[in-house]
């Protein structure tokens, strides 16, 4: 047992203990609070449209009479840029070089430019459109490893955005050879004339909903009923099948793999009108008709429209969704209703935007630079009294004057976990091994639901069993734990590292910050109270059951 | 509910630890108002029991016989204390029947089990744009917010996957947990009271700070959830998930088995308060050999639990105040196929309902002697059955949500209360 407290002062030692080791405590509350005025800042970023979007930004504050807020601290920003980038906190290593500004700390820009080629930034935006394509429950005969192996591939190379759709609505193959077949696939479960797949390829590659206008007229959107079965007409030139073998062990027949095979179809396609009568549509997209015989493969005359036009929409849904991945709200919310009945939020901005997402070759981590580059993602996420106002989740259109809060998501805190407690040193298990371990234990909080569009829900967000699982689960338990060669034991038996040391190293890897002068106190109480590794142990639970854990600020 | 708490500790054991122990005082406001719960028996307030059927039940072989149709099948109808016959296969149920009533006119249009289940919970059919809250979310929404000394979550699910709460929230979302009444991550051997109380200190002290720094409502959402976790963990309401404390014959009277104790859970949540509880019963999608399985199997397991249910409810005076619901996601067809089986149908089937101050003991509707039209002039869907559930419960059935995209959402699809029952 030790005492951070002397008798004379409960504060002091706090000091003393950490400018003797070399990391003042005083010096980074200082730094924090010397954060950059809004109008002069730059992340060190020399792309011109990042000054482009800055310029745009600032009088879109003026115009609406709104007061950003500050520049976020440096801790506050790091601490978003990886999981927003990376999907998980960044480690105490990198959240210490970024801090330590006596070194040769690297600028904003730098460190952007390091996640995006970092092998997390891969696994990160793999994950994230692996659930958006298949969705978190891997549905009947599609492989999860193939279509992963295919988002990997993709954001390895940072293949251009209208290749990568074009390749998702032509794929056709064994479902581990050519993982893509596999977005095709799982929204084929229900042999429903390519309904689901209609809907799902205008709401995730085009923004738009159809869904509503499969059965009858969009009262507000200008999509029609005969226009849904249009689009539709060019997805029924594929055919899923299912193959089995026999099992040698008990001669029964099992499950083997699916592929997706071309198929014979030419002229319209029939659909009931609402008023009972059949109608038939050609394959006719935006105003475009393609030639209905049997020869015309329609889904590369499709891909070919897609990309065709001045702004085609698989740009401008890209960039809204890339948007609100960051700030939590896209220019149009929800993203995938974009059109003129759903006004947006800048709407100058998003056009440029999309028409440099375009000029760009279809960029996707250029897309992001600019983003995370801008002005508004540089912003804290406290507000001030000129942009209280500013609350989307009120119902208010965005005006981005702050970062807004995020839940972090159930990948992202579990990725987290890893990092704060090193359970992702290498060498502790192999990779699909990890990967398992990571599935079986998301497994807990999906709802099996499997409406129509593969919408799933979760327990995770806000919810007792996300408590429940913080407070006490094995992940957490994993985490506090003093066996073995564990980060809290590690820490335990370093003989070189002061108290204060380790306090602070909790911290970073945690809450990626220092302790507050606020929190002194009670970690003064904490580890009066008990052993340093029971008090060591009580910390780190406290930080990673805290609302400043679970949420990206 | 004094029950004997078996393992770990109770609520008073924990505070007494807190109280006894020094530098309490963070820990207490944290759960600030954990002293004001008692545990009490509820049985003057209203619940909802939903046995659920997942995987199509044949209702043409248990509820609506046709014994002189080719599609009647094997099993000869018995009379009821009700005013109908069903299936010989339930010969305790038929005994209780005067509490329950049959609608036979059920038609609905959703035969995939997906979206069969997702109609019945919500009575919305499917539309990815949309997530529709199960009626437990909305028994949750109306009736679970306002009883404040209920520890519980208000939408317990025994099994099963309700779905998502949708435009309701997840405060309002189904509470999972085996029949057992296990509640994961909810042992918490290992932790002492001292130390928890520690460490909820600590946390206090990080996240007053973050609440006080100016970054909206989540924060405080997030200390909100877990003052309800720890207010349930340490709860004596925690006992009414003990269903093995309950006596030896009454756990045999209503079965051994998933079912079985899953509504013997469902009653003791009742009985604390809980005003909706679904319990899953698994097993119905008999695409072969349907008689057999039905003989052997389904039928004897559901006509113990069920009776015991209702008798269970009678005896304890809390009949009048819980509604019973028993459906799946669709009948099965009248058609008996090659395999000896029946495959999905929607257009004609039974759910059975009572309880609640319902009428029970009759028909609703009738179908033809095949069972495969409903030949009654009125066809029942979801929102009918719930509407019925909401009077007997005393929510207004005209209520009015908002989705998350600001679409006006009647409730239960503006469904109406079945005359016949009310």
């Amino acid at each position: 047992m030790f005492s951070i407290a002397s008798p004379s002062g409960a504060f002091r030692p706090f000091f003393r203990l950490s400018s003797l080791c070399g990391v003042s405590l005083f010096l980074m509350c200082t730094m924090a609070t010397a954060a950059p005025k809004v109008e002069d800042f730059s992340t060190g970023t020399r792309d011109p449209f990042v000054a482009e979007i800055n310029q745009r930004l600032t009088q879109h504050w003026q115009d609406n009479e709104v007061t950003p807020s500050d520049i976020a601290d440096d801790e506050e920003w790091l601490r978003r840029v990886y999981l927003d980038l990376t999907g998980r906190i960044p480690s105490a290593d990198a959240v210490r070089e970024f801090l330590d500004k006596k070194g040769e700390a690297p600028s904003r820009t730098e460190v952007i430019e390091r996640l995006l080629n970092s092998n997390e930034y891969v696994e990160n935006w793999t994950t994230v459109w692996t659930n958006l394509s298949i969705g978190r429950q891997t549905p009947q005969r599609v492989s999860r490893r193939g279509m992963e192996k295919f988002w990997r591939e993709a954001f390895a190379r940072n293949r251009p955005w209208n290749e990568v759709v074009t390749d998702l609505i032509l794929a056709e193959g064994h479902f581990e050879e050519n993982g893509a077949v596999n977005y095709l696939l799982a929204q084929m479960t229900m042999r429903d004339e390519q309904v689901l797949l209609t809907a799902k390829t205008a709401k995730l590659f085009l923004g738009q909903q159809l869904q509503c206008v499969q059965c009858h007229n969009h009262p507000f959107n200008q999509w029609k009923q005969e226009q849904f079965w249009q689009f539709n007409s060019f997805f029924r030139q594929i055919d899923k099948i299912d193959h089995r073998k026999t099992d040698p062990n008990t001669g029964r027949r099992v499950d083997d793999y699916s592929e997706i095979v071309r198929r014979e179809f030419s002229g319209p396609v029939h659909f009931d009108r609402r008023d009972g009568l059949k109608q038939v549509a050609y394959p006719i997209f935006d105003g475009q008709t393609v030639d209905p015989q049997a020869e015309t493969d329609r889904r590369e005359e499709l891909t070919k429209l897609l990309k065709s036009g001045e702004r085609p929409a698989i740009a401008s849904a890209m960039v809204n969704r890339m948007w609100s991945h960051f700030f939590g709200y896209g220019f149009v919310n929800p993203v995938d209703d974009i059109g003129p009945h759903n006004p947006s939020a800048m709407p100058e901005l998003f056009q440029r935007m999309t028409d440099e997402f375009i000029k760009n070759n279809y960029d996707v981590k250029k897309l992001m630079s600019w983003i995370v580059n801008s002005k508004a993602y540089n912003l804290t996420s406290r507000f001030n009294a000129g942009n209280e106002f500013d609350d989307p989740a009120a119902g208010e259109t965005p005006l981005f004057s702050k970062m807004y809060l995020k839940s972090l998501e159930a990948e992202q805190l579990y990725d987290s976990l890893l990092v704060a407690t090193r359970a992702d040193a290498a060498g502790r298990a192999d990779y699909q091994e990890m990967q398992n371990r990571r599935e079986q234990w998301l497994r807990q909080f999906i709802i099996e639901f499997g409406n129509d569009e593969g919408t799933e829900a979760t327990t995770f967000n806000g919810t007792i069993p996300q408590a429940l699982m913080l407070m006490n689960g094995q992940l957490v338990r994993n985490a506090l734990s003093l066996e073995g060669d564990s980060f809290l034991q590690q820490l335990r038996q370093n003989t070189n590292m002061k108290s204060i040391d380790k306090i602070n190293e909790i911290y970073l890897t945690t809450l990626s910050r220092y302790p507050t002068p606020r929190e002194r106190n009670a970690l003064n109480q904490l580890f009066r109270a008990s052993s340093e590794e029971a008090a060591m142990q009580d910390l780190m639970w406290a930080l990673l059951n805290s609302n400043e854990f679970i949420t990206n600020h | 509910m004094n029950l004997p708490f078996p393992t770990g500790m109770n609520r008073r054991h924990f505070l007494r630890h807190l109280a006894t122990s020094a530098a309490t005082v963070p820990a207490l406001q944290f759960m600030s108002h954990l002293e004001t719960h008692a545990a009490e028996v509820k049985s003057n307030q209203k619940s909802c029991i939903l046995m659920w059927m997942s995987g199509g039940p044949p209702t043409i072989d248990i509820w609506d016989l046709k014994p002189n149709s080719t599609n009647g099948g094997e099993f000869k109808p018995i009379s009821t204390a009700g005013d109908f016959q069903i299936t010989e296969a339930l010969p305790e149920t038929a005994k209780i029947m005067n509490n329950l009533s049959i609608v036979r006119s059920m038609s609905t249009r959703e035969a995939d089990h997906d979206r069969g289940r997702y109609y019945l919970h919500t009575s919305f059919v499917p539309n990815p744009t949309v997530t529709h809250p199960p009626f437990g979310s909305v028994v949750s929404k109306e009736i679970g917010e306002r009883r404040q000394d209920l520890s519980i979550p208000s939408f317990v699910a025994v099994g099963g996957s309700p779905g998502s709460p949708g435009y309701l929230g997840m405060s309002n979302a189904p509470f999972i947990v085996d029949s057992n009444g296990r509640i994961q991550n909810a042992n918490m051997e290992g932790m002492s009271p001292e130390q928890m109380q520690s460490r909820l200190a600590m946390l206090k002290t990080v996240e007053t700070q973050f609440i006080g720094s100016n970054r909206g409502k989540m924060p405080q959402d997030h200390q909100d959830i877990y003052r309800k976790a720890l207010t349930l963990l340490y709860s004596d309401q925690m006992t009414a998930f003990e269903v093995a404390q309950e006596p030896e014959e009454v756990q045999e009277a209503y079965g051994r088995n998933n079912f079985g104790r899953g509504l013997l859970l469902a009653r003791r949540l009742a009985e604390c308060g809980v005003p909706f509880i679904e319990v899953d019963m698994g097993g119905w999608d008999l695409h072969q050999d349907v008689f057999n399985q039905l003989r052997t199997d389904r039928l004897p397991t559901m006509d113990k639990a069920m009776s015991a249910l209702v008798k269970d409810l009678t005896d304890r005076g809390m009949l009048d105040n819980t509604v019973l619901v028993w459906m799946g996601e669709f009948g099965r067809t009248p058609r008996i196929n090659q395999n000896t089986g029946r495959d999905h149908w929607a257009r004609s089937w039974s759910t059975v309902i009572g309880g609640g101050g319902l009428k029970g003991g009759i028909a609703v509707g009738e179908t033809d002697s095949e069972g495969i039209e409903v030949v009654s002039d009125k066809t029942y869907q979801p929102g009918d059955i719930w509407a019925t559930v909401a009077h007997a419960m005393g929510i207004p059935v005209d209520r009015e949500y908002r989705s998350a995209n600001g679409r006006p959402m009647k409730m239960v699809n503006a469904g109406a209360p079945i005359a016949d029952l009310i």
